[in-house]
């Protein structure tokens, strides 16, 4: 038992967790924006799996991880896309509509993967960035110098999308949208192209969640994000619709991850529970739910289409 | 725009209320067939043995029957929750929860004759998938926690806590002893059959007990005063606050009764199966075939009218009762029936509100 408090094991399950923390936040980051402009995409998880394979299907043709992610980004503009013109043009209803974009993007990667793929093929997965000297400082280096493109590429994003959020002119608009799209209608303002613009926007990050999570894993397998979409949009909601609120649920969904990884490797979580331990992301993400519910105030128009001269 | 409506004829809404939707079936179908080119099967093969096989024979009607029954029985459950303006997207959660519960039960009281036996078991899938339904019910009643959200987590927990015990603790004795380690219970006593309605066919009790449901969720909403209460809530949560209706309580009776007609359908998919046991393939859809998600859809389809629904439901049984013919009639993987399935709930949720303005514009009654 004594095992998995020792210096290096705790270690490696920081190191880890802030690796595996990355999916969730670019997932959530784009969730947010939409979010923010009004429009709930609960069908983020099934976007992540088609971007995932995508990507996995992308570096196992061309051996190039840059093309992966490309194409795991351009899979998430034709969902993202799709979504808007159901979820803003159509004025579906989000909650159910993102059901719909889950099941096709479940079945869909599903199929694709036995039609084209067939056999589990590994393939190349990302590699640390190398910081020279920096890499071997003790501690510091594992834990902050480790680590892809992709974990750095992510946590830069977080500011920008905060400064384009909160500090620019569209950010402006985009919060408008989701708060009081009558009042920004009668600015002159497009209401439904703002949508559109945030909508597509997070759809790329789902694509590049999904992509990431494939290519951080080497593999492609049937639902391989498990439902770390679905807690993706919940991140949103505590992390109160700010990307750095969003930054500190991902990191504690990746350090939970990653803690009963490697529990489950140590022993800690035998494997007859290993099911059980399966639920704790859901039921934190309850909990949380719970604590924060009050606390934080959701944008006044999320969910709700925008129809002109009916606000 | 009122001169330019054309005269409100009887026909004309119930038509609309129908063709809409059954049009957004069709367009998803058509994709469906383009995919099935794609992947070098013959569409027009494909959508004949579907049809022959939701409605060619007696067995083929009475399959897409037995198909409708748990999907009526989760649709009336929506029509109530969605009428108040809960969002429940648990249905799956709920139908395991209520599933394991009485299958729980059967397993345990193996002697008990079935008079006795079979009420119980409904009773307790109707209580396990009520309990699962109340939980995001009181959450959002007491801390305003949204539903869409919570339900989708404990559908999550369920799918993991369903794994846990039909590959541990309610395994079959006999899955463990061979080392096959199957996840699913043993076989279910004669006593928690239920009993053939129509000699000759699989038809059985649940149907009829689906098709009661809907008629008394009907008169629950439209009859008596709890009724308009979820739907007075459903109109305008400040309104009815003001008119004295106590929301928080509609909120959470009308989420926990959505849940316990989804634990009442899980737990006649299990009574009621041929294998007669409850099984998964560990995988989030493995045990409910996504009922769950496709009793929305029928309630959806029926515009959140409990009897409307039961025509719905028999579309939606035979659709896919269908989809399983097609697939092993064209060869095909079976994740292309999730995916046709994801397309036709994207499609109909996307007709709802055209349905709604076309309605309003050939006005009428409603």
């Amino acid at each position: 038992m004594s095992e998995f408090l020792t210096g290096s094991v705790l270690l490696a399950t920081l190191a880890s967790g802030i690796r595996l923390a990355i999916p969730y936040l670019l997932a959530s980051l784009g969730e947010t924006i939409g979010q923010r402009s009004g429009v709930l995409n609960l069908g983020v998880d099934g976007i992540m799996l088609l971007g995932a394979f995508a990507a996995y299907w992308a570096v196992l043709r061309w051996d190039s991880l840059t093309l992966g992610l490309l194409l795991g980004a351009l899979v998430g503009l034709g969902l993202g896309l799709v979504t808007a013109v159901v979820n803003v043009t159509l004025r579906a209803e989000q909650g159910i509509s993102g059901i719909g974009l889950y099941l096709v993007g479940l079945g869909g990667s599903d199929l694709l993967y036995q039609k084209i793929v067939g056999t589990p093929l590994p393939i190349r997965s990302f590699k640390a960035v190398d910081f020279g000297p920096l890499s071997d400082l003790p501690f510091l280096g594992k834990l902050l110098f480790s680590h892809s493109i992709a974990v750095y590429g992510a946590l830069a994003l977080v500011p920008l999308v905060w400064l384009l959020l909160d500090r620019t002119h569209l950010g402006t608009r985009i919060t408008a949208a989701g708060q009081n799209p009558a009042a920004l209608d009668s600015l002159g303002v497009d209401v439904t192209a703002i949508r559109y613009l945030t909508v597509i926007t997070g759809g790329v990050f789902a694509g590049l969640a999904g992509a990431v999570l494939a290519l951080q894993l080497g593999i492609f397998q049937q639902n391989i994000t498990s439902g770390l979409g679905f807690i993706a949009v919940a991140l949103v909601y505590f992390g109160a619709w700010r990307p750095v609120g969003v930054l500190a649920g991902s990191l504690l969904y990746g350090l939970v991850a990653a803690t009963v990884l490697q529990w489950k490797a140590l022993g800690v979580i035998p494997r007859e529970v290993s099911d059980l331990a399966a639920m704790a992301p859901a039921v934190l993400t309850v909990v949380a739910l719970v604590v924060v519910a009050r606390k934080v105030r959701a944008p006044a128009a999320l969910t709700v289409p925008f129809v002109r001269g009916q606000h | 725009m009122s001169s330019a409506r054309p005269a409100s004829s009887s026909l004309i809404r119930p038509a609309i209320r129908a063709g809409v939707p059954i049009v957004a079936v069709l367009f998803a179908l058509a994709i469906g067939a383009i995919v099935l080119g794609a992947l070098d099967a013959s569409p027009w093969e494909g959508y004949r043995a579907m049809l022959d096989g939701a409605f060619g024979s007696s067995d083929a009607w009475s399959a897409t029957i037995l198909k409708a029954a748990p999907l009526l029985l989760v649709a009336s459950g929506i029509c109530v929750a969605f009428r108040a303006k809960v969002i429940n997207i648990g249905g799956e959660g709920q139908m395991i929860a209520g599933a394991l519960v009485s299958t729980a039960l059967a397993i345990n009281l193996p002697d008990v004759p079935r008079v006795v036996l079979l009420p119980l078991l409904l009773i307790a899938g109707f209580a396990g998938g009520g309990a699962w339904g109340a939980i995001p019910g009181f959450l959002k009643a007491r801390y305003e926690v949204s539903e869409i959200l919570s339900t989708i987590m404990l559908n999550i927990v369920a799918v993991q806590m369903m794994n846990y015990l039909l590959r541990g603790p309610m395994i079959d004795p006999a899955e463990r002893e061979r080392g096959t380690s199957i996840p699913q219970t043993q076989r279910l006593t004669a006593n928690t059959d239920l009993p053939n309605l129509i000699p000759g066919t699989r038809i059985h009790l649940g149907v009829l007990i689906a098709v009661v449901v809907a008629v008394a969720v009907w008169v629950l909403l439209w009859r008596t005063p709890a009724g308009f209460r979820i739907r007075a809530v459903g109109e305008s949560r400040p309104a009815a606050k003001y008119a004295g209706i106590r929301v928080e309580r509609s909120i959470m009776s009308s989420l926990a009764l959505s849940g316990a007609l989804a634990g009442l359908a899980g737990t006649m998919l299990v009574i009621g199966s041929e294998s007669h046991r409850m099984v998964t393939d560990g995988s989030s859809t493995g045990f409910t075939g996504n009922a769950g998600f496709n009793g929305i859809v029928v309630a959806l389809f029926g515009a959140l009218h409990p009897i409307a629904a039961i025509p719905a439901s028999v579309l939606f049984g035979a659709l896919l009762v269908g989809a399983n013919a097609m697939q092993r009639a064209v060869q095909v993987p079976s994740a292309l029936i999730v995916a046709l399935n994801g397309l036709v709930v994207l499609f109909v949720v996307s007709s709802d509100r055209l349905r709604n303005r076309l309605l309003s514009w050939v006005g009428g009654d409603r």
